[in-house]
């Protein structure tokens, strides 16, 4: 019996120790942001951490829609930055994000390549059979703007990969086993030099407008607010302009 | 063995290994349990039937199969090499060959696109000669596959070499039967059933494939989008897709398993 005394005493200590880590503090602050945000919100996050020491944020990337279904599924986040507003709405739908923001935008290009080995001139290029073409899978804020672009630019894609996300469709383009993606054009700057850059002219465009909330369970929910008050001021968006991004 | 027999074994366990025994159990039962739970049963065969799920489920099954003969025809000669030769820096080639089971997929599917990709170490030249191209096409979803899944049939086959009695071999050897016969006809009968097993593993391993395909293969439904990358898809387009085909994956896998359980752990 006391065996098993000792047995329970040892669970529940095993047990316990994964549950006092998750005590009320607001030194740290987990932010969930889209694929695109990769560069800009790493930058975000140091100049906030500079501005307030002892607070460390931590980021996740990934497509705002695999982001939604983490946060719906009760993901310990604070804060959740899409790059879409259509994604953002129905977190907020599901009672988990209050009063989105618009806080950046953005716009579609296609990246090749560097020297744009197959002569890609633009969006008609991605009926072409022969070319190797990639977008994000049409769940993701990218996926979903670059279908809309081709469609208004009357053009039925010959699509060899839909990636999950904006980043990793760059990477192929990057390793040049793509031939061309429609990514944004925030993620054409950012590759500085690893991808070229096609125009995706304005009348087939997408702009896409780039919502930042507080979550309703945010465990640190005072970080948070004071967080997303950081991006929409001006030293925040000093950074967003800075990666490229434009007025929401 | 009859149930009192067995429940007699029960009351023989210590009874701190029959918690935490217990409690390890749950933890690998939960998480089925939970996608049983959410199973739509009464449209589950619409959804496994649906058009992305055929086509996924009949792209898994092509690629898979390749995958497990390709392991075979690789992995046979690795596993005999292994187990019955020597030469310098045997462990680094165990080492490299067996690395893929500890791996993370999505590195051995960058590792492969740099290897075989259009503009990849080999697959450069092989591109320039003769046109193929193995990313984002079913050939790259078959070379993933056995890339994750060779090194089940290696170390399967490689542990029944070890363990043959070396007296048949030789009996056959000294009846003048040459080595490929009597690799042929006297050493594959008798490691018959290690084969099997092996093929069977490693079919399994690549049916589950998703990190290293996805990488190198890229994910377009029909060509290359096997099972596991369609319910990844699935979860954000249609969750309860994406339950149906892993209740199907779960259903294949635990199938295999079971067949194996006496293979694979020597148990019964």
């Amino acid at each position: 019996m006391r065996r098993l005394l000792l047995c329970g005493a040892m669970i529940v200590t095993l047990l316990g120790t994964s549950c006092s880590s998750a005590e009320p503090s607001d030194d740290e602050l987990l932010v969930f942001a889209a694929a695109s945000l990769t560069d800009a919100f790493s930058t975000v996050a140091a100049a906030y951490e500079d501005a307030h020491p002892g607070v460390e944020v931590t980021l996740s990337f990934a497509s705002s829609s695999s982001l939604r279904d983490q946060i719906l599924e009760g993901a310990p986040a604070d804060v959740f930055a899409s790059a879409n507003t259509a994604t953002m709405d129905q977190v907020v739908a599901a009672g988990a994000a209050r009063d989105p923001v618009p806080f950046a935008g953005n716009e579609l290009d296609i990246a090749v390549p560097p020297g744009n080995p197959a002569g890609v001139t633009g969006l008609g290029d991605f009926a072409d059979e022969d070319l190797l073409l990639g977008l994000c899978i049409a769940e993701a804020p990218c996926g979903g703007f670059a279908r809309q672009a081709l469609e208004k630019a009357g053009v039925v894609p010959a699509i060899d990969t839909d990636e999950p996300n904006v980043r990793a469709l760059l990477t192929k383009v990057e390793a040049g086993e793509l031939d061309a993606a429609i990514v944004y054009r925030t993620d054409v700057l950012a590759s500085a030099g690893s991808v070229d850059e096609v125009a995706v002219p304005p009348e087939f465009n997408v702009h896409a407008t780039y919502p930042i909330a507080a979550l309703a369970d945010a465990p640190h929910p005072a970080a948070a607010a004071d967080f997303v008050t950081f991006v929409l001021s001006s030293p925040g968006q000093e950074i967003m302009e800075r990666f490229g991004f434009v007025a929401p | 063995m009859t149930g009192r027999r067995r429940l007699n074994g029960l009351r023989r366990v210590p009874v701190p290994l029959l918690v935490l025994g217990a409690i390890g159990f749950i933890l690998f039962a939960l998480p089925l349990a939970g996608l049983l739970a959410r199973t739509p049963w009464s449209r589950l065969w619409d959804l496994i039937t649906s058009p992305m799920a055929r086509d996924a489920l009949r792209l898994s099954l092509l690629t898979s199969v390749a995958a497990a003969a390709v392991a075979l025809l690789l992995g046979v000669p690795l596993a005999w090499l292994l187990a019955r030769s020597e030469f310098p820096g045997k462990a680094l080639v165990r080492g490299l060959v067996t690395l893929p089971m500890v791996l993370p997929p999505v590195v051995g599917g960058a590792a492969l696109l740099f290897a075989f990709g259009r503009r990849g170490l080999l697959g450069e030249s092989l591109y320039g000669a003769t046109g193929l191209l193995l990313p984002f096409s079913i050939w790259g979803v078959i070379a993933a596959n056995a890339f994750v899944a060779t090194p089940f049939l290696v170390v399967t086959v490689e542990g029944a070499l070890r363990n043959l009695d070396p007296r048949y071999e030789a009996a056959a050897a000294s009846l003048g039967a040459t080595r490929w016969r009597t690799f042929r006809r006297v050493t594959l009968p008798l490691i018959a059933p290690s084969l099997a097993a092996g093929t069977l593993l490693s079919w399994a391993r690549a049916l589950g494939e998703f990190g290293a395909t996805i990488t190198f293969a890229g994910n377009l439904p029909g060509r290359t989008q096997t099972l596991p990358l369609a319910v990844f898809v699935a979860m954000e387009s249609d969750r309860d897709v994406a339950i149906a085909l892993s209740l199907l994956l779960v259903a294949i896998s635990l199938g295999v398993l079971l067949v194996l359980r006496n293979r694979w752990w020597g148990l019964r």
